[in-house]
């Protein structure tokens, strides 16, 4: 026990990351290179803070109140949190201990027997699908879609609440026939019990200079209205809950 | 029985005076959401139309119109009227709708200074009254002050003192008057003065004595105001609207000749909801004829003026009078006191628009209806007008029937009062110890003369110990100077009217409080954990700061900072109780700063946490902007760390959010929000000012005030207009941490 842990940051009250009031771990590290990143400063994973599961249980059972009384919790975020699975497990378990409950925001990319034991504490799994079209996706991401959507059958297995994000950018994420194809998809899956649309911002890209690295999406305009709209109606018409971010 | 308390159960109280008691055994509890609330009625609309336009002449001008010769009495003014045919509740301080009366017994000078700032001049005789031959309590006050006290005063170390402007922080039990009617409360005082005919009278019985005397003139003065609007309030009231009526006139005696800087109305929502429970079921009124009731009961109190000097204004900005009601909370035996009216009081806020007065304070608790949480919430969001204070907390303190007189001071109505004591700036007090007793501005010596610390970088232990001994001296002529001001208050500006509606013997407490809390703490956590360099001028005094490395800033949860203010806290008020009182009053401690955390910075130099010289301080306990650095919850459990029971008047946090931080919609808004309060007391937290909005409508308010005439903001235990705000403040306002994340 007590293994340790990388983290970005911490924020004591995220209310984007899952319901209610959350605890939300930034975790250091990420296998992806999504060109929409906003955290890129997330994905070395030789960077960060370092903490102890336990160093950081403590931490969060300040703010036990505050996910109780709302009914939110942790959520761990990134990064890819599951690239640190066994941090995480332990963490996971003393939140159970404390009936705290867990999110995960993964782009189910990693997989392997630890991840599959952090899924048995873990009541709600943000999955982010970048994109339903195989070749899309690795160019949106530089990795490539399949394990994400073993990782996605494996939750419908194990019936573990899944939140689908799909985060819509303008000439890059806004392929209508592959949202058709994943809203089809997503058709076959009971535990996704909601779809969250997140219409791109570019408030990360000033740590993309920051970093040192080319932001290719300078010149991408948000979202506009129609065209959320039109991909909202897509996700919903399998019967599910789509909410988009504002 | 008397007639009027038909199927009323009865109770102790009707043989004694005892509002708790009726309320206890008549209200109805209501677990129910607000579904049932109704809209306002069109003569309500229009006469509220004809207030606001009233309200924008004001705007213009400052203020509408002033009394120039007669100081208000309870009866000085005959009856005043907006639209006698759509008034349902009526009553005016003086005979027009916001005029401002003159009461001198506090100072003439002030009341000279203010006319003459809007326009005005004093009638010469009245000026000659209370200058020859009527002494007022700010004369009184100066004869006595010591010069220690004056230069206190004037270096700003002891600031916001009632010594020449009414203290106010007084809640006569209004309620009173309607339950019982005005005969029998004299009746009882009567008796009760009669029972003080003692072997020996000594000078206190001797004061009481003649303060009875007066309490009772005042009710006869009441009963005289109220008939000349045509109702005789000798009998209690027995019905809806004369519940109302009685109420708001007794709060009127006590506005028109009193104005203190807070005038509070108590806890009224739940026991007229009695009454109109009474008569809902009888058929007797409508949901919209009490709705009617209530909204105009409020717009009258959205009315309430007094005249203010500028430089009260730059204390107290925005014109407040803290007419605070107190809503909602638990009662000892476990039943909500929330009521259908508690409802009703926070949908004018709805049906009249936001307002900064009544200064809406609900009392949550974790216990209250689910219902009445998201409605709480949802108004929050939707008018940023109301405040919350801990009832968890306070019942334990104070019982079930307290209420809040100005932001956060908490006291049994009818049976419990302040001595209102401003404020001390902890923050000069701790440069007054690196400086031996020497201001840092003016380099006079203020307070004792000691060594000053002469090393180049600043020790934790020498620096704690000479700032030990500054607030012993501090504290002593804190007291002393309180004593000095509260025995001249009650001799030449008597709340006789308030005290009328309260019992004899009561609980007198001794209000401090201290302002720049988190400048201190971050001071001496900088000193403590990074190393601070200290700047001298030719004359050897600390005039700035160098802070080599970092150090925890007090609202990131982090105990190694926050257990210096928790410190601070108990370590001022465990001196203060070592001072004896004037009248055997409790000592109590404020952590509030009102909207002088502005004024205060202004005249305190540069400190060791870097902020510099003429920088605000931020509002009451708050965090300094911008140095809480891990979100919202830590920021309040940093705060919710500060001993209530060493903080007794209240400690008092401001907190903005941008909507999008509370949640993706208005539905999780509301949970979240509701769920961040239940769980902010949970920890005890004791107050919280919740502001919902974006700091781009407020940049847009400074640029087109016209666009924004009710926007309401709460800053430190009110609310204001924002665009009422200088434009100082304003800024403070916008700089302060937006919780954005």
């Amino acid at each position: 026990m007590d293994r340790i842990g990388r983290i970005h940051s911490l924020e004591t009250f995220g209310t984007v990351d899952g319901p209610g009031i959350r605890f939300v771990v930034f975790m250091q590290g990420c296998p992806l290179r999504c060109q929409f990143c906003h955290n890129p400063d997330t994905w070395d994973a030789t960077k960060g803070m370092e903490y102890t599961s336990r160093s950081l249980m403590d931490e969060i059972k300040r703010y036990k109140s505050y996910m109780i009384f709302s009914k939110g919790g942790v959520t761990f975020t990134g990064g890819e949190p599951l690239l640190q699975s066994e941090f995480i497990l332990e963490v996971s378990k003393m939140c159970k201990q404390q009936g705290i409950s867990v999110a995960i925001d993964t782009s189910g990319y990693v997989w392997n027997s630890k991840v599959k034991e952090v899924l048995d504490y873990t009541d709600l799994v943000l999955l982010d699908i970048k994109n339903y079209d195989p070749r899309v996706y690795e160019e949106v991401t530089g990795v490539s879609l399949n394990p994400t959507l073993k990782f996605l059958d494996y939750l419908k297995e194990k019936n573990i609440e899944t939140w689908v994000r799909y985060v819509l950018v303008p000439n890059l994420t806004d392929n209508l026939e592959s949202v058709v194809g994943l809203s089809k998809h997503l058709d076959n899956f009971p535990n996704v019990s909601k779809i969250e649309l997140l219409p791109f911002h570019k408030m990360g890209e000033y740590k993309w200079q920051e970093l040192g690295l080319e932001y290719k999406l300078s010149n991408t305009k948000e979202p506009d209205k129609d065209l959320i709209q039109k991909v909202k109606e897509i996700l919903e018409s399998n019967g599910k809950k789509v909410s988009v971010s504002t | 029985m008397r007639e009027e308390w038909y199927e009323f159960n009865p109770g102790s109280w009707t043989t004694d005076i005892n509002v708790r008691s009726f309320i206890q055994h008549n209200y109805t509890p209501y677990e129910g959401d607000a579904s049932f609330l109704v809209g306002p009625t069109k003569r309500t609309l229009e006469l509220w139309d004809k207030v606001m336009e009233l309200m924008k002449e004001e705007n213009q001008k400052g203020i509408l119109d002033a009394e120039t010769s007669k100081p208000s009495t309870i009866t000085t003014f005959g009856p005043g009227y907006i639209d006698k045919e759509k008034e349902v509740i009526v009553g005016f301080q003086t005979d027009k709708p916001l005029k401002r009366g003159i009461m001198p017994n506090g100072g003439i000078r002030v009341v000279k200074k203010a006319l003459s700032a809007y326009g005005y001049e004093l009638d010469r005789k009245t000026e000659e009254i209370y200058s020859d031959n009527r002494k007022t309590h700010n004369d009184g006050v100066f004869d006595a002050y010591t010069d220690a006290m004056r230069k206190a005063r004037h270096t700003g170390i002891i600031t916001g003192l009632p010594d020449a402007y009414g203290r106010g922080r007084i809640i006569g039990d209004y309620r009173r008057v309607a339950l019982y009617g005005v005969d029998y409360l004299i009746e009882q005082k009567l008796h009760e003065k009669k029972l003080l005919e003692i072997p020996i009278l000594e000078s206190p019985d001797i004061r009481l004595r003649e303060e009875i005397s007066e309490q009772i003139k005042a009710l006869k003065q009441l009963k005289e105001m109220a008939s000349s609007y045509g109702y005789d309030i000798s009998k209690p009231a027995k019905n809806s609207f004369e519940a109302t009526q009685w109420t708001y006139f007794a709060y009127l005696g006590a506005i028109k000749e009193q104005d203190g800087a807070a005038m509070s109305l108590g806890r009224v929502s739940t026991f007229l909801d009695i009454y109109y429970e009474r008569d809902l079921r009888n058929g007797l009124i409508t949901e919209e004829e009490v709705q009617e009731l209530i909204d105009q009961f409020v717009m009258k109190l959205r009315m309430v003026r007094f005249l203010r000097t500028p430089e009260y204004n730059d204390l107290f900005s925005g014109d407040p009078t803290w007419v605070t009601e107190s809503i909602g909370g638990m009662g000892l035996d476990g039943r909500t006191l929330v009521t259908k009216s508690s409802f009703r009081i926070l949908h004018t806020l709805y049906n009249l628009g936001p307002a900064p007065e009544p200064n809406l304070t609900v009392l949550w608790s974790n216990f209250l209806p689910e219902p009445f949480k998201k409605y709480c919430a949802q108004v929050s969001i939707d008018t940023s007008s109301i405040q919350y204070e801990s009832d968890d907390i306070m019942r334990e303190v104070w019982g079930d029937d307290y209420g809040i007189a100005c932001c956060v001071s908490a006291m049994r109505i009818g049976k419990q009062m302040q001595f209102f004591g401003a404020r001390a700036n902890l923050a000069k007090a701790l440069l007054y110890a690196i400086n031996g007793g020497k201001d840092e501005k003016s380099g006079e010596q203020v307070g004792p003369m000691f060594a000053p610390i002469t090393g180049d970088y600043l020790d934790y232990d020498e620096v704690m110990t000479k700032f030990d001994q500054t607030l012993d001296w501090l504290s002593e002529l804190y007291i002393n100077t309180l004593n000095v001001i509260h025995y001249m208050h009650d001799k030449y500006n008597y709340e006789r009217l308030q005290m009328a509606l309260h019992d004899i013997n009561i609980l007198r407490t001794e209000a401090c409080g201290i302002a720049g809390l988190s400048v201190v703490a971050d001071s001496l956590s900088a000193i403590k954990h990074a190393k601070v360099k200290v700047i001298r001028n030719e004359e050897g005094l600390a005039v700035d700061y160098e802070i080599e490395g970092d150090y925890p800033a007090f609202g990131n949860n982090d105990d190694r900072v926050d257990s210096i203010a928790v410190d601070l806290v108990e370590r001022f008020m465990n001196k203060l109780r070592k001072v004896k009182t004037y009248r055997g009053a409790k000592q109590t401690l404020s952590v509030l700063t009102i909207t002088s955390n502005v004024v205060y910075g202004k005249k305190t130099g540069s400190t060791p946490d870097g902020r510099k010289g003429g920088e605000p301080f931020a509002p009451g306990a708050n965090p300094m902007h911008g140095r809480d650095k891990k979100g919202a919850a830590a920021s309040m459990a940093s705060v919710a760390k500060l001993p209530y029971k060493h903080a007794e008047d209240g400690i008092s946090y401001t907190f903005s959010i941008v909507p999008k931080a509370l949640g993706k919609n208005k539905e999780e808004r509301i949970d979240n929000l509701a769920g961040m309060l239940d769980g902010y007391f949970h920890d005890r937290g004791h107050h919280i000012n919740v502001n919902v909005f974006d700091r781009e409508t407020l940049l847009d308010a400074m640029k087109h005030p016209e666009k924004y005439p009710q926007l309401t903001i709460r800053v430190s235990g009110y609310a204001v207009n924002f665009v009422k705000l200088n434009r100082e403040q304003q800024l403070d306002v916008i700089n302060r941490t937006f919780h954005e994340r």
